[in-house]
């Protein structure tokens, strides 16, 4: 029976991997991520979950333990936040390289320095060229849907998926959420089988150096080399949109969520003024929208991206083409430039004929408040701005709640 | 301490587990190394190798040396690799060894965490790291198993100043089911050692000085002779650690018997990457080493 609970969003994390049946835990605490962690061991040392749970001494070791068992053939786990998963990201590199199906959750927070504990983006951001397939869920429910889908899109196209959630914002808030049916999550989710699984009846050397040319086995078939694996990641990884689109489709019809797995749109249909945002920052803009329309006649919606990496550039260009200004409002960046996202976003945009004026604001860097007041304000001003200013000026990402 | 049958060459297994041919350099001695392993190690294995020129010795892709399933994993993780295939073999009921093969940079340098991580949390799985004292892969860079004096690309004039790590005291100090040392003059000890590891549940380590023609500046046959010599000098000690028993193995044992060992001199003039040593510095190692057998045969009087 599924079941109706009131929790936190690590609770549901937690409970989402328990349901996936992950058989290797392995995992190192860093705040906001710690009680996911917390939460595994004990469901693990109460008997409640059938898994290993190994104390490893560092996440690069965790994501190691993880990259061992999935490569041996059995599903891990682990979490992570910030300078963790900074810590593991050679790691990451390895997973996807080694086209390995893991799932991980990061929590999302601030990176160092200097030391900060508080949510925005920037861990994941910094890690979108991976190869790992980035999703950011906006609430528990999400967390733990996507977590579940998650293990599947992996084990589908053999590639390791990021489940993003906020830091404090749901990982440490209580809501309400629905757990499925396990033997349904059975149903949806087969078992682990993975292709290249080591094993001395059948030994494969995984990883090996790879020439930069294609090169003949030892039949005379010739094998790609490092840039034909390397293309093959992307082009797998860009057709992983449909593949998490139909894996969606049938998640809805056993259990009646879902419709929306890469944009979910709030109020779009005949919006002029698109805000677009991840996490669960999209739903906080709800509250923006309907102001917006209510008290100021202005036809705003919010559309929240789930999917980060792959980039659906056709989705979003697709959705976005018609709306008169677009406001990318986010919490990390690529320094130096703009937001991460507003740069993706912008070059989905540039091959169409009618391109929206965008707008980029940068948001929740540490922690820092978001406040809707300050949101409604700012998306107010965006959407009444007429063309006067300078594309450079349009360019430049504005910076929301600076107190000095 | 757990007995094992002697191997002999009469008996040894007849089976390869390697292919004829492989890259490494000739006279290396890690693939003297690899061969007798494996035969003691047997096909229901998995092993797990970070960068080394163990990497390079097993092919590349898509043509491999060995006959054996590996995980070629990222540097600094090898043990933590290990200890995910342990636990996904341990899921599956199963009980295929799970190897981790690396060398002194992966193991003794950028390993040394996953490694002490592994060790406390005593993983069932056999750690083998071939020491051949510098970081041999990428050209001869000094690593934290270099003897002191010794010549490499990061040291070239005087040699390296600091003393080098005494890893197999380290991996002792988190008292994991079994430690061991070998030298790859003596494949034969290798083989027993590794056929008691696979008897033992914990982590088993094994460290095996492995001499290098390129890096220690030796002739390519003279590989074996030097391995002999680090010996018979009393310079690199075989021995072995169950539980809070250290047992001298039969190579260094006999030593005891002697009054006095061959000059620590005689190991270090048959090898380039010595010759910056000052004749000062090597009075100091072999006193040294006469103090160290000076305990040693204290220590193992009754042997």
């Amino acid at each position: 029976m599924s079941e109706k609970l009131i929790e936190s969003g690590n609770s549901a994390a937690a409970l989402a991997v328990q349901l996936a049946a992950a058989e290797v835990i392995a995992a190192y605490p860093i705040t906001p991520q710690t009680p996911l962690t917390e939460k595994l061991s004990e469901l693990i040392a109460a008997g409640e979950m059938d898994a290993e749970y190994v104390a490893v001494e560092s996440e690069h070791s965790a994501l190691a333990v993880c990259i061992g068992a999935a490569s041996a053939g059995v599903r891990p786990f682990t979490a992570t936040s910030s300078n963790g998963l900074l810590y593991m990201s050679e790691q990451l590199h390895w997973a996807a390289g080694g086209r390995l199906p893991l799932v991980m959750c990061v929590v999302n927070r601030a990176v160092g320095a200097p030391w900060s504990v508080w949510n925005d983006h920037q861990d994941a951001i910094s890690q979108r060229d991976t190869g790992w397939i980035q999703i950011f869920a906006k609430d528990h429910q999400e967390i733990v849907d996507m977590t579940l889908k998650a293990f599947r899109l992996a084990e589908l196209v053999h590639i390791p998926v990021m489940v993003n959630y906020d830091g404090y914002y749901l990982s440490h808030t209580y809501m309400p959420f629905e757990l499925p049916d396990a033997e349904a999550v059975r149903a949806f989710l087969p078992e682990y089988d993975y292709k290249h699984t080591l094993s001395p009846e059948h030994p494969e050397s995984l990883n090996t150096v790879t020439l930069p040319d294609a090169r003949n086995d030892i039949n005379g078939v010739k094998q790609g080399g490092y840039m034909e694996i390397r293309q093959n990641l992307h082009l797998e990884m860009r057709q992983a949109m449909d593949v998490w689109e139909e894996i969606d489709d049938d998640f809805q019809q056993r259990f009646g969520r879902g419709g929306t797995p890469i944009l979910d749109p709030y109020r779009c249909e005949d919006a002029e003024f698109i805000i677009v945002a991840m996490g669960s920052m999209a739903n906080q803009f709800q509250d923006v929208v309907d102001r917006l329309r209510e008290s100021d006649g202005l036809k705003a919606g919010v559309l929240a991206l789930q999917m980060y990496r792959p980039f659906p550039t056709a989705r979003i260009a697709e959705a976005l083409q018609a709306a008169k200004v677009i406001m990318v409002c986010e919490k990390g960046l690529s320094y130096g430039n703009q937001g991460a996202l507003f740069a993706d976003l912008k070059s989905a945009l540039y091959p169409y004929p009618a391109r929206p004026r965008l707008h980029n604001y940068i948001v929740g860097l540490g922690g820092r408040e978001i406040r809707t007041d300050d949101l409604y304000l700012e998306m107010k001003q965006a959407c009444r701005q007429d063309d006067q200013a300078t594309p450079e000026q349009n360019d430049t990402p504005q910076w929301i709640g600076m107190q000095l | 301490m757990t007995q094992i049958a002697k191997t002999n060459i009469l008996n040894l297994t007849e089976e390869e587990f390697v292919h004829p041919g492989n890259r490494a350099c000739s006279g290396c001695t890690l693939s003297i190394l690899y061969r007798i392993g494996l035969k003691a190690l047997g096909r229901d294995c998995i092993f797990v190798v970070p960068p080394s020129c163990l990497t390079v010795m097993q092919g590349l892709y898509p043509i491999s040396a060995t006959q054996m399933p590996v995980l070629n994993g990222t540097f600094a993780s090898t043990a933590a690799i290990a200890t995910g295939v342990r636990a996904a073999m341990k899921r599956r009921g199963k009980k295929t060894q799970v190897v981790a093969w690396a060398g002194d940079g992966g193991t003794a340098d950028i390993g040394i965490q996953a490694l002490s991580g592994a060790l406390e949390r005593n993983e069932d799985i056999i750690y083998i790291c071939y020491d051949n004292e510098a970081y041999m892969n990428t050209g001869v860079q000094r690593s934290g198993t270099t003897p002191q004096g010794g010549l490499t690309t990061t040291t070239p004039y005087d040699g390296k100043k600091e003393n080098s790590k005494n890893v197999p005291d380290i991996v002792a100090a988190h008292n994991p089911a079994y430690v061991a040392t070998c030298s790859a003059s003596y494949p034969l000890d290798f083989h027993d050692k590794l056929l008691k590891a696979k008897e033992i549940r914990g982590l088993k380590y094994i460290h095996i000085q492995t001499p290098c023609p390129p890096g220690w500046g030796c002739e390519e046959r003279m590989t074996v002779k030097i391995g002999k010599m680090a010996i018979e000098c009393g310079l690199f000690d075989l021995y072995e650690i169950e539980g809070d028993q250290k047992k001298l193995s039969e190579p260094t044992a006999k030593l005891l018997k002697k009054d006095k060992l061959r000059p620590v001199e005689d190991y270090l003039k048959m090898q380039t990457r010595f010759k910056a040593l000052s004749d000062e510095q090597i009075v100091n190692m072999q006193q040294k080493i006469d103090r160290k057998w000076e305990t040693y045969r204290q220590e193992f009087a009754e042997e």
